[in-house]
């Protein structure tokens, strides 16, 4: 067959065929580990869940951006970081903060505009979060943060920590200048910087299709000379595997990486959007491919766990869910003046002591 | 005794000793190492710090105001140029959308500062002379200062990188290396607050509100008017955001007639907003209308011919204050 030939038959095929999952070991992960990465997969949805629920009861507005089909690329992912990387998540990436230790009464609150929550009231969504917690929450302008993690890995670099910024992009956002502006820094300066792309074939209303005639947009990657990988974003071992391969590769200072995962958005592009573009005999093929259905006949047919004990994980889940969700409830609304403190650090006489760099002493100059 | 220097060369001293004095500062821009910038304010940078810390970047202004960003969460102290202070439009989104708003969504000052050379004079053209100063003027969280004499554009650089906020640092170019604004600055570490006005001559019959290079046309009307009898008080700014509200408000009561000038173009100008703010806080002591001298609602013209049109001048200031002081 020719190149040519393959491709297009390539194109052919039902979306996601060509990388079906395996039913194969997993490498290098413990079967609690496993179990594990099953617990946020299922938070991750549960949250979600529930979120929905809330939202159908008018206790959540806004936009409600939910990953239901895409939790293994958010959990997968983020379980293959250091404690010392940093991680920007998208809107769609609640289980890759789970992950990295936010707890669902966050959420409940961010989302019922609670005082308490991350951002007291002021901002939606998830977009929360602190390089101390390490995390650089998103903003709404999509394709921002590559460009900002662009500087989070350099800092890291010139601060001598080993340090790996990582980042999701959608397949839209592949189309923003931004997304170009920091890969082309990134890549002309070797930083350590992954960048996902979680294609999930729409953005709103946009197929894949009206935004490259790519077949793969880790392709874009051959525009800056670095290593791409395309993944099962249904797969989580397989989304896994492959960001460690590319943690790795961006640890060894060679520059970034632009890994592709490839799954499907299974509801609308927010809470409201019932998602009547999406053809039907789309939707019915990923629908058979569920991330967490999936790993469930995995671990059970590997016998890393058994039925029962999948359904204690699932119940410790509700659990926690429940007693977070009352918390959350009972959280009040913010002050309303609140709305126009902290827009600038507390005034201080830029010659004063107080506001004199707290520099460690090491990053001193003598 | 030591040597009278240049607005561009106060700029330069002040970010040399930033850099000496913290290893958190570093730059980043284009062709700022090797060719040592456009205007060469960092010429000898990377000689000296070396380039971990002086970065030439591809143009993407995005990707620069961004990068900064993301180090400035990390705790250093990025100070990134924009070669022309017009592509700093190209960066609008980073700007407004993540390092101005990123304290009050989630508690991250994002202390960076972004710098370079705006306003006209030089025949540069509509993408080489812009005024951008409004665009961010309007955006909480931002601070945006405009420095018109050499020694605040070294104490303004310097408390520009020392504050946690994001600063847009706009050099003047025509004051670049004006000769008539040389001096000699002081042998020690100072700072010029950012937020607060600076009265550059003292009046009682009238108020010349203003910023960057046009208050050389204001002192200078200020000079011709004292002959006519009227004593002119010129306001420098110096900072458009935070304005200093209370500097504006004292020169207004103190002469009860305010002329605002800059160059900045008409509508949308700080001139309204500085208006507004004396009608607010000191209406009864008005003894005509505040008025104002701008450019015209123009890109701005690359011609000698037109350009000189476009700019306020000395004549233009002059007209508009005689006209106040009739009242």
């Amino acid at each position: 067959m020719s190149k040519a030939a393959r491709k297009e038959s390539r194109r052919k095929q039902p979306p996601g065929a060509r990388t079906a999952p395996e039913a194969r070991p997993a490498k290098g992960l413990s079967p609690d580990k496993q179990l594990d990465i099953y617990y946020y997969l299922k938070l991750n949805r549960m949250v979600e869940e529930r979120l929905s629920a809330l939202y159908r009861q008018g206790k959540v507005q806004g936009g409600l951006y939910g990953s239901k089909g895409q939790e293994a690329i958010s959990v997968g992912s983020a379980y293959a970081l250091a404690p010392q990387d940093v991680l920007a998540p998208m809107i769609r990436n609640l289980g890759a903060m789970l992950v990295r230790g936010v707890k669902p009464v966050e959420f409940f609150l961010q989302y019922m505009q609670k005082e308490g929550s991350p951002c007291k009231g002021r901002d939606t969504s998830l977009h929360f979060g602190g390089i101390d917690r390490g995390f650089v929450p998103p903003i709404s302008p999509l394709g921002t943060l590559v460009p900002v993690l662009t500087g989070v890995a350099l800092a890291g670099r010139m601060l001598g920590r080993k340090l790996v910024a990582m980042t999701y992009i959608g397949d839209g956002a592949t189309s923003t200048g931004d997304f170009h502006e920091g890969m082309g820094i990134a890549s002309v300066m070797r930083l350590p910087l992954v960048v996902i792309i979680e294609n999930n074939r729409w953005a709103y209303s946009t197929p894949v299709a009206a935004q490259s005639l790519l077949t793969d947009l880790a392709e874009k990657a051959r525009a800056y000379g670095i290593p791409q990988g395309v993944v099962d974003g249904n797969d989580v071992l397989a989304v896994h595997e492959a960001t460690e391969s590319a943690l790795d590769l961006a640890r060894q200072g060679k520059g970034p990486v632009l890994l592709e995962a490839k799954t499907m958005r299974m509801r609308g592009h927010s809470e409201h959007d019932d998602a009547w573009y999406v053809p039907e005999e789309e939707r019915r093929f990923w629908e058979k491919r569920d991330p967490i259905a999936l790993y469930e006949k995995r671990l059970v047919d590997q016998e890393v766990a058994t039925p029962e004990e999948l359904a204690a994980i699932v119940e410790r889940c509700t659990s926690e869910i429940d007693r977070d969700l009352a918390v959350a409830e009972a959280a009040p609304s913010p002050r309303p003046e609140s709305c126009i403190e902290d827009i600038y650090a507390p005034l201080a006489d830029p010659g004063s002591e107080e506001a004199a760099p707290k520099t460690p002493a090491s990053a001193r100059r003598s | 005794m030591a040597e009278p220097i240049t607005y561009l060369e106060a700029i330069r001293q002040g970010l040399w000793e930033e850099m000496e004095r913290d290893r958190r500062v570093f730059m980043l821009g284009e062709d700022i190492g090797v060719y040592g910038g456009a205007f060469k304010v960092t010429k000898g940078f990377l000689e000296k710090f070396g380039k971990e810390r002086i970065i030439d970047t591809p143009i993407a202004e995005s990707g620069i105001v961004g990068a900064a960003i993301g180090a400035s969460l990390m705790g250093l102290r990025p100070v990134a140029e924009m070669q022309f202070i017009d592509f700093i439009a190209c960066a609008f989104n980073q700007i407004t959308n993540f390092a101005a708003k990123s304290r009050w969504r989630y508690g991250a000052g994002v202390p960076i500062v972004i710098r370079g050379p705006a306003g006209g004079g030089v025949r540069g053209g509509p993408f080489h002379s812009q005024n951008p100063e409004m665009y961010f003027v309007h955006t909480p969280g931002l601070k945006v200062v405009a420095p018109g004499t050499t020694y605040d554009a070294k104490g303004m650089i310097k408390a520009a990188v020392r504050d946690e906020d994001p600063v847009i640092y706009l050099e003047h170019k025509y004051l670049y290396r004006l000769p008539r604004i040389k001096e000699v600055l002081p042998e020690e570490d100072y700072t010029v607050p950012i937020g607060k006005a600076a009265v550059r001559r003292e009046g009682t019959d009238i108020s010349l509100i203003t910023y960057g290079s046009m208050q050389l046309h204001c002192l200078d009307a200020a000079e011709a008017l004292d002959k006519e009898g009227v004593s002119a008080e010129v306001i420098d700014l110096r900072t458009l955001l935070p304005l200093d509200a209370d500097a504006i408000e004292a020169t207004a009561k103190k002469t009860g007639k305010v002329l605002i000038v800059h160059e900045d173009t008409r509508t949308g100008g700080i001139a309204g907003e500085v208006t507004s703010l004396i009608n607010e806080r000191a209406f009864e002591y008005l003894d005509g209308p505040v008025l104002r001298v701008t450019s015209p609602d123009a890109p701005v013209p690359y011609s000698a011919a037109l350009e000189d049109f476009f700019l306020p001048n000395t004549q233009k200031v002059m007209d508009a204050a005689r006209k106040l002081a009739a009242y």
